[in-house]
C-alpha cells in the first residue's frame, strides 16, 4: 500500500544506519515493522481488541459492583434488624451508642420508646418517642408534610390526626396522670401502623412519660452473611434483649438480588462472548491478509516454529495492548453507567484486570492460530503466485 | 447476469460467507435475547418484589385508631368498624384484576388463654386470616391468602425446619398456628391443644415471621369470626398487586383531572389507581398504599430496568461491531475479484450493488436464524432464572430484522467504499 521506505536511501546508507542503530533482535523488529507498515489493518484489529476488552471490563466491574449498589437501594426499605427489650423492660441507656460503635458509622440505628396515652375525651393513642434526624434517614418512605423542629412539636399520623387534632390545633395528652401540651408540626402518612400513632422527640417524651426506649431498629449494611454476623455480635453485646432479623425485608432482598444477579450474569456472558466474536472476526482477517508475509518467511527458510511463534507473539502483543487500553476505557464506561443509573460512581476494580488481560490474549491467540492452521497446509509458492 | 453473480459468489465462496453469516447470526441472537429479556425484566422483577409482601391495605372508612404496641392489640375487641368478607371476591372484578397477585383479610381478636399455664394469664392477640382459601368470582375460581401475600411466613415444628407433621392449617378447620416466641413462652408444641376463650384448638404448626405475628396466634378467618361473634367481619385486607413505578401523573388527585387524563390514570396500573379501584368495589372502604413496600419497589424496579437497558445497549453495540468486523473482513479479502470486475469494465455502482445485495442476503438469512436462536436463548434465561416464560413480542421481529440489515450495511459500507476506490492494477498484481 505504501511506498517502500528504504527506497529513499542507497543500500549503503541503510546498511550503515542499521549497523549504528541500537541492537534490536530481528524478531522484535519484524513485530514492530508489521504494525507500522500495515497501520490501517493493525489499527482496526487493535480497535476491535480494545472495544472487546472495554466492554468486558465494564461488564465485570458492573457485575461486582451492582450488587453493592442494589443493596444500598434495598436499605431504603428500612430496618432489617430489630432489637427489642424483654417484655416490660427498657434497653440499657447506652445501648444505642454501643450498637453504633459495634456496627460502624455507616449503620443506621434508631431508638423507639412506646407509651399508650389518653386524649382529652378518653381515647387511647400510641405515642412514640424517637430521634427524628435518624428516623428520617431510616424511613425514607415516610410521607411527612413537615418534620418537627421544636421539642413540644409532634409528628402526627394521618389517622391519629383525625382524632386528636382534626383542625391542626394544639392538643393535650395524659399519661399516668401527667399531662403534656403538644403542637402538631406535620402529618405522617405510611399506610401502615404508624398512621395511628403520634411521634415525639425522645427527650421530650422521656421527660413526660419516664419511659426509656425499648426498641432499636437497625439498617445493617452488607451481604446476608454480614448481617447475620452483625446479629450475632449484637446478641453478645446485649444479652438481655431480643435481636431478630426482619424476615420480610431480608428475604425479599435476597430474592430480588439473586434474580438480578443471575440475569446480569447471563447478559454479561453474552456481551463478553459477542465481543470475543468481534475480535475473532477481525483478527482472522488480519492474519489471512498477511499470508504473503507468511509465505515469504517460509520461502526464506524460517522454521515452522519461528513462523508460528511470530504470529502468536504478534497476536499476544495485540491482546496485551488492547487489554490495557480497553481496561481503562471500560472502567470509565462502568463509572458512567453507575452515575447515570445509580447516581453513584462504580468503584474501579483493578482485580478484574488479570482476567481481562488473560481473556484478551487467549482470544487473540485463538484468532491467530485458526487461520495459521489453514495456511500451514498450503505451499508458500502457491500463496506467492497469488492464488 | 446480476443474480447469477450473487448466486455464484455464495456457491463458490461458501466458507467465507459462513464466517460473516455466523457473526450475523450470533450477533442478532444476542441482540434478540437481550432485548426480550430487557423488555420483560420489569414484569419479572415486579413479581419477585411481591415477596416483600402486600403493597396495598384496605381498611374500613370509619375506622378507629389502632392501639398496638409490640404485636399486642390493646383496643377493645368489638370497637371500630369492619369490612364484609362477602365483598372480598369483588377484588377480582377490578379493572386491573390481572395485576392482583393475591389478597389476605386480617381480623385481630384479643383472647384469653385458659388452662393452668401462668404465662397464659395475659391477653394474647389471635389473628384470623386466609391461608390458601379457594374463592370464586363470576366464573373464575382462584385461591388466595397469606401463603401468596406473605411468602416469608414459615411454618415448622419450632426448629425452623419444614416437616410433614407441622403444616399450614386448612381454612375450614379449628386448627391454629402459634407464633414462635409465644410458643416458647407457653412451652407448647404442634399437636398440643390450646384453650382459647373456652375453645379447644389444635396447634398444627409453629409460625415464624420475624414480625409481630411471632407473639400471636394465627387462625382461619372463620374461627376468629366465631370467637369474636361477628360472622363475616374483616378488619383489614392486604392486597399484593403488580404496579408501575410512580411518575408525575400517578400522584395527581383524580378529582382535578380532565376526563382524558383521568382515563389514562385509571387505566395505568399505578398503586394509586389500583387503590382507587379497590375502594370502588369494596363498599365503605379506604384503600391505601403501604409506602414502605410500594414506594421502594418503584425505585428498585426502575434501577434494575435502567441497568438492563444499558447492558442491552452494550450488547447491541458489541453485536453491531462483530457483524461489521466480519463483513469488513469478508469484503477486504475479495479485492482481487473487485479488481477483475473493474478491469472488465464494471462501474463502481455495479460493484457496490453486488456487494450490498450479498450483504442483504446474508443479513436476511443470518437475521432469521439469529432471531430464532435469540428467542430460544431468551426462553432458556427466563426458565432458568425466573422459572417462567419470557415472551417474545412478534413486533420484535421486523425491528430486529431492520437492525440486522442496517448494521450489516453500515459494517460493509466502509469496506465496500475502500474496495471500490482501490486501483484494480494493484489488486490484480496482489499488492497492498
Amino acid at each position: 500500500m505504501n511506498a517502500h521506505p528504504s527506497a529513499l536511501h542507497t543500500p549503503k546508507q541503510v546498511a550503515d544506519r542499521r549497523a549504528q542503530a541500537p541492537h534490536i533482535s530481528m524478531f522484535a523488529r519484524m513485530l514492530l515493522r508489521a504494525a507500522v507498515l500495515r497501520r490501517r489493518r493493525a489499527a482496526s484489529a487493535l480497535l476491535a481488541m480494545i472495544v472487546a476488552a472495554a466492554v468486558a471490563t465494564a461488564m465485570m466491574n458492573l457485575y461486582v459492583d451492582v450488587q453493592a449498589k442494589l443493596r444500598t437501594e434495598f436499605r431504603n426499605y428500612g430496618a432489617n434488624v430489630v432489637i427489642v427489650a424483654k417484655e416490660g423492660q427498657a434497653l440499657p441507656g447506652d445501648a444505642l451508642a454501643e450498637v453504633e460503635s459495634v456496627l460502624g458509622a455507616k449503620t443506621l440505628a434508631v431508638p423507639f420508646a412506646y407509651a399508650v396515652a389518653r386524649t382529652r375525651d378518653g381515647q387511647s393513642v400510641v405515642v412514640v418517642g424517637t430521634d427524628f434526624t435518624r428516623a428520617r434517614q431510616l424511613n425514607r418512605w415516610w410521607k411527612v408534610s413537615h418534620w418537627p423542629d421544636a421539642p413540644n412539636e409532634a409528628l402526627i399520623g394521618m389517622r391519629a390526626a383525625a382524632v386528636v387534632s382534626p383542625k391542626r390545633q394544639p392538643f393535650e395528652l395524659t399519661f399516668q396522670g401527667k399531662a403534656i401540651q403538644l403542637a402538631p408540626a406535620g402529618m405522617l402518612q405510611t399506610g401502615a401502623g404508624e398512621d395511628s400513632r403520634i411521634y415525639l422527640d425522645q427527650s421530650a417524651f422521656q421527660n413526660w412519660t419516664g419511659v426509656a426506649p425499648s426498641t432499636i431498629e437497625v439498617a445493617a449494611n452488607g451481604t446476608a452473611a454480614e448481617v447475620e454476623a452483625s446479629i450475632r455480635q449484637l446478641a453478645r453485646l446485649l444479652p438481655g434483649a431480643n435481636i431478630r432479623p426482619v424476615r420480610q425485608i431480608m428475604e425479599g432482598e435476597a430474592n430480588v438480588l439473586n434474580k438480578t444477579r443471575a440475569t446480569l450474569y447471563a447478559s454479561s456472558t453474552l456481551v463478553v462472548l459477542t465481543s470475543a466474536l468481534c475480535v475473532l472476526a477481525t483478527l482472522i482477517g488480519w492474519v489471512f491478509d498477511r499470508r504473503r508475509d507468511f509465505a515469504i518467511m517460509k520461502a526464506l527458510g524460517a522454521s515452522e516454529r519461528l513462523v508460528n511463534g511470530f504470529f502468536a507473539a504478534e497476536a499476544a502483543a495485540l491482546g496485551v495492548v488492547g487489554a490495557i487500553a480497553g481496561f481503562f476505557i471500560g472502567i470509565g464506561v462502568a463509572a458512567w453507567i453507575g452515575r447515570v443509573n445509580f447516581h453513584a460512581p462504580v468503584v474501579p476494580r483493578f482485580s478484574v484486570f488479570p482476567y481481562v488481560l488473560a481473556g484478551s490474549v487467549a482470544v487473540a491467540l485463538i484468532s491467530a492460530i485458526l487461520p495459521i492452521g489453514l495456511l500451514r497446509r498450503v505451499q508458500p509458492a502457491i500463496i506467492l503466485r497469488g492464488e | 447476469m446480476f443474480p447469477r453473480l450473487v448466486y455464484e459468489s455464495f456457491r463458490r465462496q461458501a466458507r467465507r460467507k459462513l464466517l460473516a453469516g455466523i457473526a450475523i447470526t450470533l450477533g442478532v441472537a444476542v441482540a434478540t435475547a437481550m432485548i426480550a429479556v430487557a423488555t420483560d425484566i420489569g414484569d419479572k422483577i415486579n413479581r419477585e418484589l411481591r415477596s416483600y409482601g402486600a403493597n396495598l391495605v384496605v381498611t374500613p372508612q370509619e375506622d378507629t385508631l389502632d392501639v398496638e404496641v409490640g404485636g399486642v392489640n390493646l383496643k377493645p375487641p368489638s370497637d371500630g368498624a369492619f369490612l364484609s368478607e362477602a365483598d372480598l371476591p369483588k377484588i377480582r372484578g377490578t379493572f386491573w384484576h390481572h395485576n392482583i397477585v393475591g389478597f389476605s383479610p386480617m381480623l385481630p381478636v384479643t383472647v384469653k388463654l385458659g388452662g393452668s399455664n401462668e404465662a397464659a394469664a395475659k391477653d394474647v392477640t389471635l389473628v384470623g386470616t386466609y391461608f390458601n382459601k379457594p374463592l370464586s368470582f363470576g366464573k373464575e375460581d382462584f385461591t388466595t391468602g397469606v401463603r401468596i401475600t406473605h411468602p416469608w411466613w414459615k411454618v415448622s415444628c419450632g426448629d425452623g425446619k419444614e416437616s410433614a407433621n407441622c403444616v399450614w392449617p386448612a381454612d375450614d378447620s379449628q386448627n391454629v398456628l402459634l407464633g414462635e416466641r409465644l410458643a416458647t413462652k407457653l412451652n407448647q408444641k404442634p399437636g398440643d391443644t390450646l384453650d382459647v376463650s373456652g375453645r379447644q384448638l389444635t396447634i398444627s404448626g409453629i409460625l415464624s415471621t420475624g414480625g409481630a405475628e411471632d407473639d400471636q396466634i394465627v387462625a382461619p378467618l372463620a374461627l376468629a369470626q366465631q370467637i369474636l361473634g361477628k360472622p363475616g367481619a374483616v378488619r383489614r385486607v392486604y392486597v399484593s398487586a403488580l404496579t408501575k413505578p410512580q411518575d408525575a401523573l400517578a400522584i395527581r388527585d383524580p378529582k382535578t383531572m380532565t376526563p382524558e387524563v383521568y382515563d389514562r390514570w385509571y387505566c395505568s396500573p399505578y398503586v394509586q389507581s389500583i387503590a382507587f379501584q379497590l375502594q370502588e368495589v369494596i363498599p365503605h372502604s379506604h384503600a391505601e398504599q403501604i409506602r414502605q413496600v410500594a414506594q421502594n419497589e418503584g425505585t428498585v424496579l426502575s434501577r434494575i430496568k435502567g441497568l438492563m437497558l444499558l447492558v442491552t445497549l452494550a450488547a447491541l453495540f458489541a453485536s453491531a461491531l462483530a457483524v461489521s468486523a466480519a463483513m469488513a473482513t469478508a469484503i477486504y479479502e475479495r479485492r482481487v475479484e473487485i479488481g477483475l470486475m473493474k478491469a472488465l469494465g464494471a462501474g463502481d455502482l455495479v460493484v457496490s450493488a453486488l456487494f450490498f445485495a450479498e450483504a442483504l442476503l446474508l443479513a436476511l438469512v443470518g437475521g432469521i436464524a439469529g432471531f430464532s436462536a435469540g428467542a430460544l436463548l431468551a426462553r432458556q434465561i427466563g426458565r432458568s432464572i425466573f422459572n417462567s416464560q419470557i415472551s417474545i413480542e412478534p413486533v420484535l421481529f421486523p425491528i430486529i430484522m431492520t437492525i440486522a440489515i442496517f448494521v450489516t450495511f453500515a459494517g460493509s459500507a466502509a469496506a465496500i467504499r475502500r474496495a471500490v476506490k482501490f486501483d484494480p492494477v494493484f489488486a490484480l498484481r496482489g499488492e497492498g
